[in-house]
C-alpha cells in the first residue's frame, strides 16, 4: 500500500518528532538585502489582505441589516445586531455546547486510546507487531465511505436493542454516541504520530523506571505520557478541529435538531434562510451564524497556534 | 525481552512458527496486547468487520425496505457493479471530481511553494505572515461552503465587484456550470496554509552549504531552484501531492454545503457541482440505496488506490531522499 510505503520507512528512524519550525534559524537564511526585503514584505502584505478578506467580509456583513449584507462596504452603513435574530431562529447555543461536548469527548478518547496503542508499538517487541503495524498503516488508505454503511447498521441495531430494553440507556442512531464512541478505539493517523514521538524518548528512561520497580502501566503514565505532552496536545486539538469541521457524520446520525452540532446546524440555517440566493434570502442570519461557527476555531488557533503549525510540519516530515 | 525474530533466515518454518508462538508465553507480550486492545477491538468491529459487510452488501439489494424489515435481502450478483458503468451520474461525478482535483492539486502546490519560498527569504518577519496564511485552514468547511455562495455570487458577490474594478465582467460563478469548479478550486487554494507550512519546514531543512556551493559554481537562481531546492524538498512535495490528491478525490463538505441538501431538491442541484463523494453520500444516506452505495464506495477505494500507486511509481524517479533511497 502506498501510504505504507510513503510513511513506513520514516517510522524506522526515530528522529526528533516535533521539529522546531517556529524557531527561525539563528541568521535569516539566504537573507536578502534591504530593498528586496521591503518588496517581498509589501507583496506579502498585499496577499495577506486577500487571505484575510473573507473573514473581514464575514464579520462586517454579520453586523449589517438584511438589505445591506451584499453592499460590500467594509464598515456597515447601519449597524445591526443580527445575533439576537440568530439565537431566536435556532438553538445555536445548544448546538455550540453539543459540539464542544462531542469534540471534547472524542478528542480525549482518541488521544488516550491512540497513546496507549502507540506506546505498545513503540516500546514492546511482541509476535504480530510487524503485521499489525502494517494493517494499521493500511487502514489509513481506506476511504471512510467503505465502512460507513455497516457502521450505521450496527448503530441502528444497537438503537433498536436499547429501545426494546428500556432499562438500558438509549444508544444508537439519532443519539450523539456514534459521533464520539468510535474515537475510544484510537485512530491510525494519531497512533502513527504518537509512536514516532515515543520512539524519540530515550529507552534508558524506561529501563530506569523498570529497575525502580514501575509496572508497565505506571511507566506509560509517569514517563511516556508526560514526555509526549506536546504530541498529545497536537492530537487533541487536531481531533477537536476534525469534529468542529465534520458535517457528514452528524448528517448521517442526528435527526432531532436539539442534538445537532454546529456544522450541521449552520447547514440547516443556510438551507432554511438562503432560498433564492443573492439579495433575497435572509443572509444576515446565515452570515452571523457562520461567524459563530468560525470564531471558536479562530480562538483555539490563537491559543494553540504553535501546536497546529508544528503538528502540520511534522506530517510533512513523514514524506 | 521477548524479541521474536520472525524474519530470521536460519531455522526452518516449523521452528520459526514455534518461536513465534512461544512469544505468547511471555508476560510482556500480553502486556503489549493489553495496550493494543483499543485499536484491535476497533479494527475488528469498525474496520475489518464493516469492510466484509460492505463487500457483501455491494452484491445485494439492501436498502431502506430491508432496514425496516419489509422485504428480504436478496443477492443481485454483480448488478451494482454493472450499474456503475451505466449510471450517467457516476460518469458526471467522476469527471467533476477529476477536473477539480487536476486543477486544485497543482494550483495548491504552486501557490504554497511560492509563498513558502518568499517567507523563507524574509527572516524574522515570516512568523506573522505564516499565521495569516494559515488562518483559512482553520475555517470550518461548512463556513467555506457559505463563503463560496456569498463571495462568488454572480450579481452581488465581492469577487465580481473586484473584477469590475479592473474592467472584467465576472462570470456567474455559482450558477454557470463552467465556473462552479473554478470557484471551488479558488476556495481550496485559499486554504493553502497547511501545505505551505510543510514546504516551509522542508525549505528550512535544506543545508545552506548547498546554495553556497552552487553560487560559487556560478549557478543561476533558476538552476539553484531546479537542482538544489526542488530535489531537496521533493519528499515533502511528494507527500503533499498524494495527500492533496486523496483530499481532492474525497471532496465533500464545501460542495455539499453550497449546492446540496434539504434546501435544494435533487433536480435543482447543479450537475456541475456533483462530486463523486457527494453522489456517493446521496446514494448511501439520502436515497438509502445501501447495496449500490457500497459498490460505489469500493469504486472510490479502487480509484484512490490506483491513482496513488501510479503517483508513487512515477514519483519514485523524482523523489530524492537524503542518505539514499529509504
Amino acid at each position: 500500500m502506498s501510504a505504507t510505503e510513503s510513511l513506513g520507512p520514516a517510522a524506522g528512524a526515530a528522529t526528533a518528532p516535533i521539529p522546531q519550525v517556529l524557531r527561525e534559524p539563528p541568521e535569516a537564511r539566504s537573507s536578502v538585502g534591504g530593498l528586496k526585503k521591503v518588496f517581498w514584505i509589501a507583496l506579502l502584505t498585499g496577499l495577506s489582505v486577500l487571505f484575510l478578506y473573507p473573514f473581514v467580509w464575514l464579520i462586517s456583513s454579520s453586523l449589517k441589516p438584511q438589505g445591506d449584507v451584499f453592499d460590500n462596504r467594509l464598515i456597515p452603513k447601519t449597524f445591526s445586531w443580527n445575533f439576537d435574530e440568530v439565537f431566536a431562529a435556532a438553538p445555536i447555543f445548544d448546538w455550540f455546547l453539543n459540539t464542544v461536548w462531542i469534540a471534547g469527548l472524542a478528542a480525549a478518547g482518541v488521544t488516550l486510546a491512540s497513546a496507549s496503542v502507540a506506546f505498545a508499538f513503540a516500546y514492546f517487541r511482541f509476535p504480530g507487531r510487524t503485521l499489525l503495524f502494517a494493517l494499521l498503516l493500511g487502514t489509513m488508505m481506506l476511504p471512510q465511505q467503505v465502512t460507513l454503511i455497516p457502521t450505521y447498521l450496527i448503530w441502528n441495531e444497537l438503537g433498536k436493542f436499547t429501545t426494546e430494553h428500556a432499562w438500558l440507556p438509549h444508544i444508537g442512531v439519532n443519539t450523539q454516541y456514534p459521533l464520539w464512541v468510535p474515537n475510544l478505539f484510537g485512530s491510525a493517523f494519531y497512533i502513527f504520530l504518537l509512536r514516532q514521538f515515543f520512539l524519540g524518548i530515550p529507552r534508558e528512561l524506561f529501563e530506569a523506571a523498570r529497575i525502580d520497580g514501575d509496572s508497565y502501566f505506571s511507566m506509560f503514565r509517569r514517563i511516556a505520557l508526560p514526555l509526549a505532552k506536546p504530541a498529545l496536545i497536537v492530537t487533541f486539538i487536531f481531533e477537536v478541529q476534525t469534529k468542529w469541521f465534520d458535517l457528514m457524520q452528524p448528517l448521517i446520525y442526528l435527526r432531532d435538531d436539539a442534538l445537532f452540532t454546529l456544522p450541521l446546524g449552520i447547514k440547516t440555517i443556510l438551507d432554511r434562510f438562503g432560498t433564492g440566493g443573492g439579495g433575497e434570502g435572509e443572509w444576515q442570519i446565515i452570515v452571523a451564524a457562520t461567524l459563530i461557527l468560525t470564531l471558536p476555531m479562530v480562538v483555539i488557533f490563537a491559543v494553540f497556534q504553535r501546536y497546529f503549525i508544528e503538528g502540520i510540519a511534522t506530517q510533512g516530515r513523514k514524506g | 525481552m521477548a524479541s521474536v525474530a520472525t524474519s530470521t533466515a536460519g531455522p526452518g518454518p516449523r521452528e520459526r512458527a514455534r518461536r513465534w508462538f512461544s512469544g505468547f508465553r511471555e508476560r510482556e507480550t500480553w502486556t503489549a496486547y493489553a495496550f493494543l486492545l483499543p485499536w484491535v477491538v476497533g479494527f475488528v468491529f469498525l474496520t475489518a468487520g464493516p469492510m466484509v459487510a460492505s463487500a457483501y452488501l455491494s452484491f445485494t439489494n439492501y436498502g431502506v425496505e430491508q432496514i425496516a424489515g419489509f422485504s428480504p435481502t436478496e443477492t443481485v450478483g454483480t448488478e451494482h457493479y454493472r450499474q456503475l458503468l451505466q449510471d450517467e451520474k457516476i460518469r458526471t461525478s467522476l469527471k467533476n471530481t477529476f477536473v477539480f482535483t487536476v486543477m486544485m492539486v497543482p494550483a495548491t502546490m504552486i501557490v504554497a511553494l511560492l509563498l513558502a519560498m518568499i517567507l523563507v527569504r524574509i527572516g524574522r518577519a515570516a512568523g506573522i505572515f505564516r499565521t495569516i496564511f494559515y488562518i483559512p485552514q482553520i475555517t470550518p468547511p461548512v463556513a467555506v461552503g457559505v463563503l463560496i455562495l456569498v463571495l462568488f455570487n454572480g450579481q452581488v458577490g465581492i469577487v465580481n465587484r473586484g473584477l469590475e474594478l479592473i474592467g472584467i465582467q465576472g462570470p456567474f460563478w455559482t450558477t454557470d456550470p463552467n465556473w462552479i469548479k473554478p470557484s471551488l478550486v479558488i476556495m481550496s487554494v485559499w486554504a493553502v496554509g497547511g501545505t505551505m507550512v510543510i514546504y516551509l519546514a522542508a525549505l528550512h531543512g535544506v543545508p545552506r552549504q548547498l546554495y553556497e556551493a552552487a553560487a560559487i559554481d556560478g549557478a543561476s537562481a533558476w538552476r539553484r531552484f531546479k537542482d538544489v531546492t526542488l530535489p531537496m524538498i521533493s519528499p515533502s512535495l511528494f507527500f503533499t501531492f498524494i495527500i492533496l490528491t486523496i483530499a481532492g478525490l474525497g471532496n465533500f463538505t464545501e460542495v455539499y454545503t453550497a449546492y446540496f441538501g434539504a434546501g435544494s431538491t435533487g433536480a435543482e442541484a447543479p450537475d456541475a457541482a456533483l462530486m463523486y463523494a457527494v453522489y456517493l453520500f446521496r446514494q448511501q444516506f439520502e436515497f438509502f440505496n445501501m447495496g449500490y452505495g457500497s459498490a460505489m464506495a469500493w469504486l472510490l477505494f479502487a480509484i484512490t488506490m490506483v491513482i496513488t500507486l501510479v503517483q508513487v511509481t512515477v514519483s519514485r524517479r523524482f523523489v530524492f531522499y537524503q542518505g539514499g533511497q529509504r
